[in-house]
């Protein structure tokens, strides 16, 4: 019988925080909507629309863009659009 | 250790204590050291895991220090891995290693210089590789979201052929010393071939040149996106038969790397995809300065070179970046 082999992890060993979603809305009416553009062409174009939308609905609306695409949202934007929004899009486009 | 998600598909050099510990002997830097906030879960990333990564992807001690450099540059802001790696398009870390260290460690320069065959370009590109997947955390279907991928995702390393170059290196060109190490990560595609059998001179293969890498990612693109061009040796002496060296080659191919932007608008040609239409009556150059880099590499014989097409340039995503070798 072979001897077990013992390796090293090759992972980060990081357990990541588990943060739930906030709970879903009921309605929209009197609520602040952020819109997040990522910065791709006509990303306006589909939020124009959704903005149109939920404006109907009696949401207020907020629009933000990230500088670029290829990057993650900097955090200065993120805890803005905490502070602001009570609920989020993010909108993918081309 | 394919169960527990380690593996990039293919078998993996189980990361022995004892491996491990032979692998660290390749660098004279503490295993406790850290290299890089490796994305996309921006963890500190030391030495040891480091080395614990190469060790499965079948690295030599010797290799180390070049996988240390080469994350180094990926992990800078300015090279973007996590959007690298994030994006549908299918790009990766290409990694070009110039100096002394390529060969004393045995790379390959020449002949298949961008295949299969050779142990430390083929493991030291899937190093780094592995560390972003398991360090990092970044895998497809997660945030790697790659519409088809390409090889650059498992592993794209090479060495330039500089013995045989009548140019300076891809290293000096961009400020290093002959005698450093030094890789150079690039975020490209897989390498396309351009096939000219019959140019004998330089003035006509430099336009053959021109209007492959015209096309490069797409026709339609300009200044967006750079470009790696691989000249091979039978290519190369087209060019230093007839004097030219790095900078007269790099200002004649710019000269035909002019784009009306007329032709390439939304719309020209029946194609729904190209430049706004306020960009229309414009002159303007494929790649932006410095968007195209060049090196010299593969076997002896053969009429082609390599176009390694890139992805979003400079702020908005990626800029080429060179890290020295530190042993």
């Amino acid at each position: 019988m072979t001897e077990p082999v013992t390796v090293l992890d090759p992972t980060a060993e990081a357990i990541p925080t588990q943060r739930s979603l906030n709970p879903r809305p009921s309605g929209l009416h009197g609520l602040t909507v952020g819109l997040l553009d990522i910065s791709k062409p006509r990303g306006d174009v589909f939020l124009d629309r959704i903005e149109e939308g939920l404006t109907a609905q009696g949401a207020k609306v907020r629009r933000y863009a990230k500088p670029t695409f290829t990057k993650p949202a900097p955090v200065d934007l993120r805890h803005e659009i905490a502070a602001q929004c009570d609920a989020v899009i993010e909108a993918l486009a081309d | 250790m394919y169960d527990r998600g380690w593996s990039d598909g293919l078998p993996l050099v189980a990361p022995t204590r004892e491996r491990v510990l032979r692998m660290l002997e390749g660098t004279s830097r503490s295993g406790d050291e850290i290299v890089a906030l490796m994305p996309p879960n921006l963890v500190e990333c030391t030495v040891e895991k480091v080395a614990v990564n190469a060790v499965m992807a079948g690295c030599r001690p010797e290799y180390l220090p070049v996988v240390l450099a080469s994350l180094e540059a990926i992990c800078s802001d300015e090279f973007n891995m996590h959007g690298i790696l994030a994006t549908t398009m299918g790009v990766g870390p290409v990694l070009v290693v110039n100096g002394p260290i390529a060969t004393q460690i045995g790379m390959n320069s020449g002949v298949n210089v961008l295949g299969q065959g050779n142990r430390a370009n083929a493991t030291i590109g899937r190093a780094v590789q592995l560390v972003v997947r398991n360090v990092g955390g970044g895998a497809p279907g997660g945030i790697d979201r790659a519409t088809h991928g390409s090889m650059s995702k498992l592993g794209f390393c090479f060495a330039e052929d500089e013995v045989g170059s009548p140019w300076t290196t891809l290293a000096e060109d961009r400020g290093f010393d002959r005698s450093q190490g030094v890789v150079t990560a690039f975020c490209g595609e897989g390498p396309r071939i351009l096939l000219d059998q019959q140019s004998r001179s330089a003035e006509s293969l430099i336009r053959m040149l021109a209007e492959g890498l015209l096309a490069s990612v797409s026709p339609r693109t300009v200044m967006a996106m750079d470009g790696l061009l691989v000249l091979s040796p039978e290519h190369m002496a087209r060019f230093s038969d007839a004097g030219w060296d790095r900078p007269r080659f790099m200002e004649e191919l710019g000269k035909l790397l002019l784009v009306e932007t007329d032709t390439i608008l939304a719309g020209a040609g029946g194609i729904d995809e190209g430049l706004p239409e306020g960009l229309g009556g414009l002159t303007l150059p494929k790649f932006r300065p410095g968007g195209l880099l060049v090196v010299h590499a593969g076997g002896p014989a053969g009429l082609f070179s390599a176009i390694i097409g890139g992805w979003v340039n400079g702020p908005m995503g990626s800029e080429p970046t060179s890290r020295e070798i530190i042993r």
